[in-house]
């Protein structure tokens, strides 16, 4: 960080600038010409935090995606599909032992042995033939999504968040005084989204933390760099390559049990979510984790922003970031090179 | 020297014109007997085979043709062409005549035949430019993403793309007083721009500018090193895959009498890829191949998986599974299996046919490029 203020000092300004008005829109009291200009501060911070807790569902299921495409260069088209089963099997659990908890490690698991048995079964044949693993998972995804079709129908499953998590929390931003009394309004939040945002930042932070303080972590991360070293120097590659596909198809899953409570689970809801990632990590940069996590923020706030302030266009801004992005740093914000 | 470069070169000009007559003579027996045969097939089918089947086949045949020029020479497997045919599709129903007069401008058809193949293929050039900012699988990536956003936006848009229902009774024009939405003259017409492409296809992929795109294909690196424009030439072909799409896609809204963002959402954008890659990816003829393939699995599944006791929903795992044998056991798709059974089976093999092109070889790697793919984490 002080290497990118020492060479970048403008941005930096620019940036810790933007992070100040942005500290000021959160907590201040808005007065009334910003009121005039660009509407109430209920609906800023509400799109914000919808777009941040949004960012957090979106990294979800991107961090596995680049995971997995950082370290075996495997695109995986049939990643939505491994979140909408994800979904699909949260539901399940959670309708038949009533327990919204238990869906998240039942997910996890099953969709992580379906992605080891993906890993074993096809892609480890096919290693080094990027172009026909991406088309194999492609078939994937179709099958599967008639599968999926097959077995739960076209109907919207919505997974139910326990009692403790159902209704909104009062937070401590102040969006405004009562008329009447003079007391002051805060705002009221959905408590399921917050526990959606601290599960997804906990998720990330751990990522991190194991790719960077851990000996398995080291093992990734010099798998990325240089494959074939790290085969040479004695390590159990295709081992790593197992888990680690394994648990990447398991943070899918957990993810479309998250996307379940807090939205809904449909046919479709896979080539969405495919498809967010895709843009996520090219914004953030193929195979970097805290490239997911910026990027995944960035396209989150993108769409809530635009759904809220310009509805017809929202897409087209998630749109213009990628393009812009991909003009100026082709590799992604976090990318190397 | 550069007087007897100059005659060199005047002395080879003849051999060019003749090069033309040659290539007639080169055309194997087998395409004059599938050339009669296509001429012949309104005579003994009905309107529903030669509507349904064979024009639905040419139309998607040559958007995927489209795809193939891109992914087989130059190694770009690009999603976005369905979107270009759908670019093309609604600029003819914007510019023409359509069911929603406060959208259409109506102008003569000829002329909004014109401007949805340019629209189609600058937006495929302006697609193509960023694309070929990356290689590869991002190249794949990139255009999903540009073609859902393109699904997303006209499924938004009222303005222009008039949102949701999007255009209906978009026609052909009644040239020579004849109905071209009739089995047998959609047909022809059909039929008419397939073999122009396929052969455009052809002769472009031998032209200087196809051998060059095909060395850029192998070996970006050394091209650019011989002094060619790597990126030019790459956006150069997306240009020519524009043309092809949107012809494709003017059909393609013609035949269906209508356009909605429906016509390019990521399933159709997907199954112009499968098609492409079952008939192989590396032939202009595998294009059409596979949209036959398609067309017949699609209309006739129905009574194929009520014959195993399925629903007849089931359409889309038999095709899934169908791409995943072909991907998985012949990456070069049915002419591969051709290649590789056809021999056997007939003594004068087929081999060779097509200019530079190994079996089995496979489309969008670029040996060259291979150690730096490490750099790119």
């Amino acid at each position: 960080m002080k290497r990118y203020m020492n060479r970048h000092p403008l941005w930096s300004l620019i940036f810790v600038a933007a992070g100040f008005v942005l500290i000021w829109l959160i907590f201040a009291i808005w007065p009334p010409e910003l009121i005039d200009l660009i509407g109430k501060k209920k609906v800023f911070v509400n799109a914000l935090f919808n777009g941040i807790t949004l960012g957090g569902l979106y990294f979800l299921v991107a961090s596995g995606f680049t995971l997995i495409f950082g370290l075996m260069r495997n695109v995986n088209l049939a990643h939505g599909s491994l979140y909408l089963l994800g979904g699909y099997i949260g539901y399940e659990v959670s309708d038949l032992t009533g327990s919204w908890v238990l869906a998240f490690p039942v997910a996890f698991i099953a969709v992580g042995l379906v992605g080891m048995l993906l890993q074993v079964l096809v892609f480890r044949h096919l290693d080094g033939q990027d172009l026909q693993q991406t088309l194999i998972t492609i078939g994937i995804s179709i099958v599967v999504a008639d599968v999926l079709l097959w077995i739960w129908g076209g109907d919207f499953y919505q997974i139910l968040a326990p009692d403790f998590l159902s209704g909104p929390v009062e937070t401590f931003i102040q969006t405004g005084v009562k008329r009447s009394s003079g007391e002051p309004i805060f705002l009221k939040y959905p408590a399921v989204r917050l526990a959606i945002l601290f599960a997804a930042t906990v998720i990330g932070v751990g990522m991190w933390l194991i790719l960077n303080r851990t000996r398995i972590g080291m093992y990734v991360r010099a798998g990325v760099d240089d494959r074939e070293m790290l085969a040479a120097s004695g390590v159990r590659v295709q081992l790593i390559f197992v888990c680690v596909f394994g648990f990447g198809a398991g943070l899918a899953g957990l993810a479309g049990v998250v996307g379940g409570t807090f939205q809904s689970i449909a046919p479709g809801e896979d080539m969405r979510f495919l498809l967010s990632s895709l843009v996520v990590v090219i914004v953030g940069g193929m195979g970097s984790i805290p490239g997911a996590a910026l990027g995944a923020v960035l396209v989150g706030l993108a769409e809530q922003f635009g759904s809220v302030y310009m509805p017809t266009y929202s897409v087209v801004l998630t749109f213009l970031i990628m393009v812009l992005v991909l003009a100026f740093r082709p590799k992604g914000l976090m990318g190397r090179g | 020297m550069a007087q007897s470069d100059m005659n060199t070169s005047d002395t080879t000009r003849p051999d060019r014109s003749a090069r033309l007559g040659g290539l007639i003579r080169q055309i194997p027996t087998r395409v004059w007997v599938v050339g009669f045969f296509l001429l012949l097939v309104p005579s003994f089918t009905g309107g529903f085979v030669q509507y349904q089947i064979f024009g639905w086949a040419f139309v998607l045949g040559l958007i995927a043709l489209s795809l193939m020029f891109l992914g087989g020479y130059g190694g770009m497997v690009s999603l976005v062409q369905m979107t270009v045919a759908a670019v093309a599709g609604y600029s003819v129903a914007i510019f023409g005549t359509s069911g929603v007069s406060e959208i259409s401008m109506g102008w003569p058809w000829y002329v909004a035949v014109i401007m949805a193949i340019v629209m189609g293929t600058l937006f495929c050039v302006a697609t193509g430019a960023l694309a070929v900012r990356t290689e590869g699988i991002y190249t794949i990536m990139i255009t999903l993403a540009i073609a859902s956003a393109f699904f997303y936006f006209t499924r938004q848009n009222y303005t222009v793309f008039n949102g949701f229902t999007g255009f209906n009774r978009v026609l052909p024009p009644p040239v020579f007083g004849i109905d071209w939405r009739a089995p047998t003259p959609f047909y022809y017409l059909s039929l008419f721009c397939a073999a122009a492409g396929y052969f455009a296809v052809l002769y472009v992929s031998r032209s200087p500018f196809g051998l060059v795109l095909q060395g850029v294909r192998d070996n970006p690196r050394r091209m650019a090193a011989l002094g060619y424009s790597v990126n030019a030439h790459r956006i150069a072909a997306y240009a020519f895959s524009g043309v092809l799409a949107s012809i494709g896609g003017i059909l393609l809204v013609w035949s269906n009498g209508q356009i909605s963002p429906g016509t390019a959402s990521i399933g159709p954008v997907i199954d112009i890829l499968v098609i492409a890659v079952i008939g192989g990816i590396n032939r202009p003829i595998g294009a059409f191949i596979g949209a036959l393939v398609y067309v017949l699995l699609r209309t006739y599944s129905l009574d194929f998986l009520e014959a195993l006791n399925l629903s007849g929903e089931r359409f889309k795992l038999l095709v899934g599974l169908g791409f995943l044998i072909i991907v998985y056991w012949s990456p070069d798709g049915i002419c591969g299996l051709w290649e590789r059974f056809g021999p056997k089976l007939k003594p004068r093999s087929a081999r060779g046919r097509e200019p530079g092109r190994e079996p089995g070889r496979e489309p969008g790697r670029e040996p060259g490029r291979e150690p730096e793919g490490g750099n790119d984490a």
